[in-house]
């Protein structure tokens, strides 16, 4: 019998009872073949891999991470605490030293999800690796962790709730978002005064293969990861850089995820996107699977597999080679950089439009954050949208120093309700969540 | 009037029934090789004193392909495996010759690639050169799609037998496991074959004329004709004998805890709403997990017989058995030698098993009656502890709906069924460690036989149906055929219940006994673009394990009172 060399723990859940709507590649259907490989490989009988069922994010678990508008309640149906559950219930697994390593294979996805969340955008409504790494370091205590994504849309919800913490290393591997949703993800935006330049976005062009991919893990990723030393790594394994996924357009394949997730080592992986329901999840999955376990994966190959056919042109290999070379120095050269820009500022202040696609509204945001040299300095957002909503949101991060906690407090308890629909602050020093309404 | 017979381990369990009332019992010690002469002689003390004319049905469990299995005494196996994309699969070359296809079909059960039939040909002369005979076929995803088996089958010509195909035995995903499953079955053919002639002769001598069923390890039987094809489901059944007695002498409708004390084991099974738990996938038979349908039940090395010593001024029972319990002449004292203390239990030298419970209690610094009480009181924590981790791992079996997770039902006793030697005995120590109501059936003795002798046929049949390829396949019965694209779960639900019918009929089923149901049931919209091209619809159905129904007897005899 088969013996995985590292002990794995899975959570599987496909959610077959639930959809955004019927023909929505958010659907029931999504993960069914997936489950059937996994069940006809026999996954389930090899020594050492564990199946967990997932467990249930609260209102803490999400106000942790999240301002939803106008509550919790409102905007988080069952089925995205039961996905968030799932990756909470993985990182448990191999916090408590259940398993080493563990992968969530849930949905619906959640790496879209921003701080501030009215519904629901690119299928996502809370970010699931967040609320399961805040979940994880409320639980068993502070943890400095890499968030690998590798899904093929730039994952700018986690890159906006990690932009001014550096106990949070955000790398995110997309397809360039000036050709794909969310449109974002340049090499520019590097992260906010707390934490500069440990956002690290790889923007990669269409059509880029295994040999782009790899190549970007092992000149790029793995020195940035081992410079930071981090105590845990998430990889969002999101699986729409594939060949065959319907709405991208890369070259990458199964052999090349599970090749990737080798040389990444993550502890914990957590499903994100992916919509080629039969040409690459079943064999992502599986492959994304027998590699985490240590397992033989070579003879993991989508059934119409033909490298000569998915080869990458031959300019994308030198352009990915100058952007590795030009990131990795970016990289070594943050700290003078962050000096340059936030040296005698009080606050910085960004303005964003954020679209959601799936329930076409638009909101209008504006944040400040507190330039501190004791502490990452706390957050003021202030944000409207299409709905009618206008908030005032504070957010005081888990470092803050107690000039910070005292100035954030101030700022919510002076706020007159007559000009918010609601004003919301996080106490993530003392794991608190207020609202004035 | 019907004969069960249930083979044990070192006994010959047997009960004569007129409908659900004990006439007869016999308990028979028996020569491992020599099953069919205990066998006979079991029969033979049961029909002493009627005509066996009158035997309408003789169902037995037998421990022959078990013991085959377990002493290595199987024929040799040709292999014919098509692995395809996924795991590496040299760990699936159970057969004494492996051969691997080079064909491949996916999980919607579309043929990728077909195989070269030289390689067929390659197997059936290899097979040969080694005087192989008994041949296994398996292809990854055969249960969505059973061509490639069928066609090796063909190639392979008429030169083998058996040739076990993987689809038929099972409707489950899983590869290795119908890997394991189809080398049993044909591993163990000859020698349960050439038990069932030798049996169906002895009964016949006897003037025997009754259909003989065989137990199956889901507590089903099927009739030992058709048995002959599937040995492999009659592995394992011991259990599954037991927990059946137990059902159907309780009674009970609800979650309950069953547990059968031996002398050096406990196995441990629940009733689930009142209906046995089966495993999830399948049993596990010697090194080899299969795909073999079972009653769950897991086995601790805790029995009456339990050796008890101590050890840092520390009692521990078990895990061994070292001899009788000190009454019976044994040279440890047992939980048996503990009950005899308290007298609670009659028998042997009570002299013998006080003297060394005394000596335990020496050691310790105890009185022979509180020494007496520990070793119960302990023997309970360790059930109570085994039956809460059970649960625990029951209750988070892997579900794939927010229904199931949110809603689904959890197993949780509300009573303890107790069977072997000292139920009666540690029912009180039983009942307050597990905090519920303790039942210790009448004739508990024999209700492995009584399980055996009431089961009935069973049998499921698995039926996907893909309207946007066209086909609904059937594994269990090699059924793969044209649909309308407009098939509807409705008509899934009743082509399920009508195959199964015919599957029950031909694995010898009465139909008074054949009450189907419907036990799993999706249908999933299939949307490729943006335009829904089909339903993936699956049903699986069974016929509900139980009773067999006891109004045979009485009608025969009004047709009797008739002439
Ligand atoms: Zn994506
Ligand atoms: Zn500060």
């Amino acid at each position: 019998m088969l013996k995985a060399k590292n002990k794995l723990g899975l959570v599987f859940f496909p959610a077959f009872d639930w959809a955004i709507s019927p023909s929505h590649p958010e659907r029931e259907e999504r993960l069914l073949y997936t489950l059937d490989q996994v069940h006809e490989e026999g996954i389930a009988d090899i020594e050492g891999i564990k199946f967990y069922n997932p467990l249930l994010a609260d209102d803490k678990d999400i106000e942790r991470v999240h301002f939803c508008v106008p509550d919790v309640p409102s905007v988080v149906t069952q089925s995205h605490r039961v996905s968030a559950g799932g990756a909470i219930a993985a990182a448990r697994a191999v916090l408590e030293g259940k398993v080493t390593k563990a992968f969530a294979v849930v949905r619906p996805p959640g790496h879209h999800a921003h701080r501030v969340v009215y519904g629901d955008r690119g299928f996502c409504i809370i970010n699931i690796e967040a609320i399961m790494l805040e979940h994880i370091r409320s639980t068993f205590g502070p943890k400095r962790v890499a968030i690998v994504d590798t899904d093929c849309h730039h994952g700018d919800g986690t890159q906006d709730i990690y932009w001014n913490d550096k106990d949070t290393l955000f790398i995110s591997i997309h397809q360039d978002g000036r050709t794909l949703y969310p449109g974002t993800g340049f090499p520019d935006e590097m992260g906010g005064p707390g934490a500069f330049g440990y956002t690290v976005n790889i923007p990669l062009p269409p059509h880029t293969g295994e040999e782009g991919f790899l190549y970007v893990i092992e000149n790029l990723v793995l020195p940035i990861i081992k410079d930071y030393n981090p105590d845990l790594i998430v990889n969002s394994a999101g699986q729409d850089n594939h060949y065959t996924d319907p709405i991208t357009n890369m070259n990458f394949t199964a052999q090349g995820y599970a090749r990737l997730t080798d040389r990444l080592n993550p502890d914990i992986a957590v499903l994100e996107g992916g919509y080629s329901i039969e040409g690459a999840l079943p064999y992502v999955n599986l492959g994304i699977i027998l590699a985490l376990a240590g397992l033989d994966y070579s003879h993991v190959k989508e059934p119409d597999y033909d490298p000569e056919k998915i080869k990458q042109p031959n300019w994308i290999n030198d352009y990915i080679k100058r952007l590795c070379e030009e990131l990795y120095q970016r990289w070594l050269r943050k700290d003078d950089a962050a000096r340059k820009m936030f040296e005698g500022k009080d606050f910085v202040q960004r303005k964003k439009r954020i679209y959601y696609d799936t329930i076409g509204i638009m909101e209008n945001q504006e944040e400040i954050i507190k330039v501190c040299k004791s502490c990452s300095g706390y957050i003021v957002i202030k944000s409207k949208c299409d709905l009618g909503y206008s908030i005032l949101a504070i957010t005081i991060p888990r470092d803050a120093c107690p000039r910070c906690i005292d100035e954030a407090h101030k700022t919510y308890e002076s706020a007159d309700q007559g000009d918010y629909s609601g004003i919301y602050l996080q106490d993530r020093a003392n794991d608190e969540f207020n609202i004035k309404k | 009037m019907i004969i069960g017979l249930d083979v044990g381990g070192t006994n010959i369990d047997a009960v004569l029934l007129k409908g659900k009332s004990v006439i007869e019992v016999a308990k028979v010690p028996y020569d491992p090789s020599a099953i069919l002469e205990g066998i006979c002689e079991a029969v033979d003390k049961l029909t002493r004193d009627i005509d066996p004319g009158e035997v309408k049905r003789v169902n037995l469990s037998t421990t022959i392909s078990t013991n085959a299995v377990l002493e290595g005494r199987t024929s040799p196996v040709g292999m014919i495996l098509e692995s395809g994309p996924g795991l590496e699969a040299s760990f699936l070359a159970c057969g004494e010759e492996n051969v691997f296809l080079d064909g491949y079909i996916d999980h919607r059960g579309q043929e990728v690639a077909p195989f070269s039939e030289n390689l067929v040909h390659e197997a059936s002369r290899r097979f040969k050169r080694r005087g192989i005979l008994a041949a296994g076929i398996v292809t990854k995803f055969s249960v969505r799609n059973p061509s490639h088996e069928l066609k090796a089958k063909n190639l392979l010509g008429g030169d083998f037998n058996p040739v076990t195909m993987g689809h038929a035995l099972s409707g489950k995903l899983n590869f290795p496991r119908r890997v394991f499953s189809t080398y049993l079955n044909s591993a163990v053919y000859d020698r349960f074959n050439s038990f069932a002639k030798a049996i169906k002769r002895a009964f016949e001598e006897r003037g025997i004329k009754a259909p003989v069923n065989v137990l199956k390890a889901d507590g089903g039987t099927m009739s030992l004709a058709k048995a002959v094809s599937f040995p492999v489901y009659t592995i394992l059944s011991g259990p599954s004998a037991s927990v059946m007695g137990c059902w159907i002498l309780s009674n009970f409708s609800k979650d309950a805890v069953i547990l059968d004390i031996g002398g050096t084991t406990t196995d441990i099974s629940f009733l689930a709403g009142g209906v046995p738990l089966l495993e999830p996938q399948g049993i596990n038979i010697g090194k080899y997990p299969t795909l073999v349908r079972a009653i769950f039940s897991y086995s601790i090395a805790l029995g009456g017989d339990s050796a008890v010593r101590v050890e840092e001024g520390r009692l521990i029972i078990g895990p061994r058995r070292e001899g009788p319990p000190a009454a019976l002449g044994g040279s440890r004292p047992t939980p048996t030698d503990a009950l005899i203390v308290k007298g609670q239990l009659d028998f042997g030298n009570k002299k013998r098993a006080y003297l060394a419970i005394k000596e335990l209690g020496q050691a310790i610094g105890m009185e022979p009656e509180d020494v007496a009480n520990l070793i119960l009181e302990k023997m309970g924590n360790m059930i109570k502890e085994e039956v809460e981790g059970l649960l625990m791992e029951l209750n988070s079996r892997p579900v794939y709906t927010i229904q199931e997770l949110l809603y689904g039902e959890k197993i949780k006793p509300q009573k303890a069924i107790l069977i072997g030697g000292p139920a009666k005995a540690l029912s009180s120590v039983i009942s307050q460690k597990l905090k519920i109501p303790c039942e210790v059936p009448d004739n508990y003795q024999v209700a492995n036989a009584i399980g055996a002798a009431l089961s009935r046929i069973t049998a499921e049949v698995t039926l996907i149906a893909d309207t946007a390829q066209g086909f609904m396949t059937v594994p269990e019965l090699g059924v793969r055929k044209r649909i309308d694209r407009s098939f509807t779960p409705e008509e899934a639900r009743r082509e399920a219940i009508k195959l199964l019918k015919e599957r029950a009929v031909f694995l010898g089923a009465l139909p008074e006994d054949i009450e189907t149901e419907i036990i799993e049931e999706s249908c999933f919209n299939m949307v490729r673009g943006f335009y829904t091209v089909g339903k993936n619809i699956r049903v699986k159905a069974q016929v509900k394990p139980g009773l067999i129904s006891l109004g045979e007897e009485k009608v025969e005899k009004d047709v009797e009172s008739k002439e």
